[in-house]
């Protein structure tokens, strides 16, 4: 059944390009308008008309006046239904779309934000299976959180995005189709297990000891950190605060990840290899660079250098 | 193309709020069934809505099967112990009821609400079957409401909701702009002329008139203050003392009752003649009686369409008034009714049942020989027997023995219209004058504000008919003698005291004045029948509004509201810019000066170029220039207090003639 619909749907579409035309990528803020919103009945709405119909020629069989009066009331308030449907997509605005960070095979968050001028309710989104309702209070924009799967490194489409709303009685079914010219890279998936990367022959300033009082190095705020542990001196001649990082109480290798060293394995393996490395980095918060084909990256920590090392192995040919 | 997402979620179960305002949908169907269902079916079946309610608060689940197939089993028998069966009209409806409140039990995913709302749609639809009064059918809409705000809870993802009364607000805001449209649907809906199935035989709820009369048996009648008929009257109403409305001539006495059998109805006659003056033509709407007696005024000239006059100048519809009829009548105040009487007639107007009421034919007798051959003087001398007699009225008489007439005269002495017509009609009789008893309507309520009379069945009245020599058949009320109150004044006030509390004189006043509105909905809304519909387009120059045109101006109708709503749907306000509107009057006001902007020429240039053209408003200009290019370049979003300077600015700047 469904696969048969599926093909009238395909073929409907070949021979129908008005079906098509708001289904290709556009850019973003799409608004959504009368030519593009679509409204069919649902299966409790043909269901319900049939009842009315019942209702109608019982009232009329019986010369029931009021029957027929509550009949048409109420096939009126359904037909009225149909244009609130409509309404509640038309003039919606879907205004940016934020893209969270996944590892290829892991659900990537995607942040849909929603605007109009008026309230809305019960707008839902579908993105592969899986649905989502949200409302529109008419004043602030509404972030809509989506799962986008992913099963491969790399920049991959937004896939076409179906909006669509029952509201007001669920009799109507009104939808529209977005496709955001928009791509959101997904970064490579890290190999399980595998060897520590091979210890740099450097020399041993690098490896000097700690003691966990003594000064190690200066690093960038971040919240939580004591007030006692911020060098002020060394912060006022920069524009965000440092602090004092005493917490070294072993050598902290400065990781030096090269391409170069990995000429054993195939590419992917390479990228799932440097990518466990960078993570193992990040998580040890240690310095570590990155020399990638065509991208360097010189030596850092961060989060905010992690999605640089992780960003340029996603992006490998 | 990607795979269309099956963007179904799996069914979950319902929120508390749905299930609150689908309970509430089915209380209120049960309320408005209850009338007409077993109290203890109501009972039981509230106790079990109830019960539900208060089990899935606690625990969100399903009832589970061996607690819902017998729950069902003993519904299906109770209805078919009740009814003897589950068709019909009251069987159905009670199973019908009691299935919705079952369907509940299991109520646990938005499928199922669906299906109980639709389901409650119809048994609402089917309230109106027993009773399509104006309050009912209001409370039959207002049920939608509860029905329509659980579809709308059924949806995911709304704006936090507010209390349960708020949610009624927008079903009754979409029933609200329904309306139009389903009025007009409900003009041009072609009516059927015929039923396509058997319509149900409305159960008589009412008794009205009986074509027996029996003394005593008006009592219900005389209790009940619905309304029978509704009178209109082309120019003045008559007097109260002529309101007469004649249903049945009885002519058959069995020392009991009396019947409307007639012999001679055997064999249709001509209604017998009758020379009139002073003719009156009025409109009756008719309460359905499920009889084919139609009331009319004292004596009609001529049947209404679809009804014959009988012998006796009494009106019958070709078929039972099953539903609320309307007819025009023209009928006689002042007649001469059957000035020569018959060999057969006389017979039967004299004719008395062998052996009963002895006292009274000795009464009869002894007035005969006082009075000679004076017929009139004998009526009169009846009438001042009730006047002067110790005659009592009341609605509650002690009852009567086999020889009803001489108990009553002699004994009892008390008692209504009944018992005095039927005596009055046994003297006459029994004192050789042919005389007849007649049961009809006789008063009224006469409604200012509609201009019309308002005639209940606590009107219901009898009285006699004595034929004298020369006059014809004369009306002779004889309750009237005994209380001249009920002929002016109607048998409520006859009645005095004996009448419950809540029909006292003021709150009758309010529902003779709310009658008004009844009037109006059951001659606009339950009286717009196939035929009145057919008229409905007269005043447009379409006499005669068949099918097709009705459907013809159903569509084009349709279209127009069609086109209004997608007006509205797709109407879209312009997003307001009063920054740029105050911009546009500063270019009005310069303008008229000559200082016109040109088609690409930015605010900044412009407003140069009108500062060098008016060099003595200059600061003044370069100022408004300043602020219109920090409002609009400097923020996404103009703040409010400087653009209302700004505005301000620009609606106080006069441009300065300068003499130069």
């Amino acid at each position: 059944m469904r696969g048969l619909l599926q093909r009238l749907l395909r073929r409907a579409e070949r021979r129908l390009p008005a079906l098509t035309r708001y289904r290709r990528p556009e850019s973003l803020p799409i608004e959504l308008h009368r030519r593009r919103i679509y409204i069919v009945p649902t299966g409790f709405g043909l269901g319900f008309s049939v009842l009315l119909l019942v209702m109608l020629v019982g009232a009329l069989n019986y010369a029931n006046n009021a029957g027929l009066l509550l009949t048409c009331l109420l096939g009126a308030a359904s037909a009225a239904s149909m244009l609130v449907a409509f309404r509640s997509l038309d003039g919606l605005r879907l205004a940016h779309i934020r893209a969270g960070h996944a590892i290829a095979g892991q659900p990537l968050e995607l942040a849909l934000a929603f605007d109009s001028s008026r309230p809305r309710n019960a707008i839902r989104v579908d993105l592969g299976c899986s649905t989502t309702a949200f409302a529109l209070d008419g004043h602030a924009t509404t972030e809509v959180k989506l799962a986008l799967l992913t099963t491969q490194r790399g920049w991959q489409p937004l896939p076409r995005l179906r909006v669509w709303s029952n509201w007001p009685l669920g009799l109507f079914r009104a939808w529209s189709w977005l496709h955001p010219e928009q791509s959101v890279l997904v970064w490579p998936r890290p190999e399980t297990a595998g060897p520590p990367p091979r210890a740099p022959a450097e020399d041993a300033s690098h490896m000097r000891l700690h003691r966990g009082d003594e000064l190690a190095a200066l690093r960038d705020y971040r919240s939580g950190d004591p007030q006692r542990h911020i060098a002020w001196k060394a912060s006022a001649r920069h524009t965000n605060l440092l602090v004092k990082d005493f917490e070294q109480p072993q050598s902290r290798p400065q990781w030096q990840l090269d391409w170069r060293l990995l000429g054993g394995l195939d590419h992917e393996a390479r990228i799932a290899r440097l990518a466990r490395w960078v993570n193992e980095a990040q998580a040890r918060r240690s310095q570590y660079s990155l020399w990638l084909p065509g991208n360097e990256i010189a030596s850092g920590s961060g989060p905010l250098h992690h999605a640089r090392c992780m960003n340029a192995l996603a992006q490998l040919p | 193309m990607t795979p269309a997402p099956r963007g179904k979620s799996p069914e979950r179960p319902i929120d508390a709020r749905t299930f609150d305002l689908l309970g509430l949908t089915m209380a209120l169907v049960l309320g408005l069934h209850a009338p007409h269902m077993p109290w203890w079916l109501v009972v039981a079946l509230a106790l079990i809505l109830g019960w539900r309610w208060w089990q899935r608060r606690h625990r969100a689940g399903r009832v589970p099967g061996w607690l819902k197939l017998p729950l069902l089993a003993l519904l299906t028998l109770a209805v078919i112990v009740q009814y003897g069966s589950i068709f019909g009209r009251e069987p159905g409806a009670a199973l019908a009821v009691g299935l919705l409140v079952l369907k509940l039990l299991e109520t646990e995913t938005s499928r199922d609400v669906r299906v109980g709302i639709s389901f409650a749609c119809f048994a609402l639809m089917a309230a109106l079957l027993f009773d399509q009064g104006l309050v009912a059918s209001v409370v039959v809409a207002l049920g939608l409401l509860p029905a329509l705000a659980t579809l709308r809870a059924l949806e995911p993802g709304q704006l936090p909701a507010a209390s349960l009364p708020r949610t009624l607000l927008p079903a009754l805001a979409l029933a609200a702009a329904a309306l139009p449209l389903a009025l007009l649907a409900f003009l041009l809906v072609p009516r059927l002329s015929s039923p396509l199935w058997g319509a149900p035989s409305p159960n008589q709820a009412r008794t009205g008139l009986s074509d027996s009369m029996t003394p005593g048996n008006f009592t219900d009648l005389l209790t009940d203050d619905h309304p029978a008929m509704r009178v209109s009257f082309d120019g003045a109403p008559p007097p109260a003392e002529q309101r007469y409305f004649r249903a049945y001539v009885m002519w058959n006495f069995d020392g009991r009752a009396w019947r409307y059998f007639d012999p001679r109805h055997a064999s249709p006659q001509e209604p017998v003649p009758v020379e009139a003056a002073g003719a009156i033509q009025y409109q009756i709407s008719l309460q359905p009686t499920h009889q084919r007696v139609l009331p009319v005024l004292d004596v009609p000239l001529q049947a209404p369409p679809r009804a014959t006059l009988q012998t006796d100048r009494e009106v019958m519809a070709d078929k039972p008034v099953n539903d609320p009829l309307s007819y025009s009548v023209r009928s006689a105040l002042r007649y001469r009714l059957q000035p020569s009487l018959d060999e057969r007639s006389r017979r039967l107007g004299l004719r008395l049942p062998e052996g009963f009421n002895p006292r009274a034919h000795a009464l009869a007798a002894q007035w005969r020989q006082r009075y000679g051959s004076d017929d009139a003087a004998i009526v009169q001398a009846a009438l001042a027997l009730f006047h002067n007699g110790g005659f009592r009225y009341t609605l509650a008489p002690a009852p009567l023995g086999r020889d009803s007439v001489d108990d009553f005269l002699f004994d009892t002495r008390e008692g209504f219209c009944e018992h005095y017509s039927s005596a009055f009609t046994v003297l006459m009789r029994a004192a050789g004058i042919p005389a007849r008893v007649v049961t009809g309507y006789q008063g009224g309520y006469w409604n200012k504000l509609g201009s019309y009379l308002l005639v209940r069945y606590s009107d219901a009245h009898a009285w006699s008919e004595v034929w004298l020599a020369g006059r014809g058949w004369v009306r002779v009320d004889p309750t009237g003698a005994v209380r001249p109150e009920r002929v002016t004044l109607g048998a409520a006030a006859a009645a005095g005291n004996q009448l419950a509390w809540y029909r006292n004189d003021w709150l009758q006043g309010l529902r003779n004045r709310w009658d008004v509105v009844n009037r109006w909905w059951d001659k606009g809304v339950i009286g717009f029948d196939a035929l009145r519909q057919r008229g409905l387009l007269t005043p447009f120059g379409i006499r005669d509004a068949d099918t097709a045109t009705l459907g013809v101006l159903l569509a084009i109708s349709g279209v127009l509201f069609i086109a209004i709503g997608l007006a509205w749907a797709l109407w879209r306000r312009q997003p307001r810019a009063p920054l740029r509107d105050a911009l546009r009057e500063l270019e009005r006001k310069l303008a008229r000066k000559g200082i016109v902007r040109r088609p690409a020429e930015g605010p900044q240039h412009y407003l140069s170029r009108a500062a060098r053209a008016l060099p003595g408003q200059r600061d003044e200009l370069a100022s408004l220039m300043r602020s219109y290019l920090e409002l609009r370049y400097a923020h996404d979003e103009p703040p409010t207090e400087p653009l209302r300077a700004f505005r301000r600015a620009v609606r106080d700047f006069r441009i300065v003639n300068v003499v130069k």
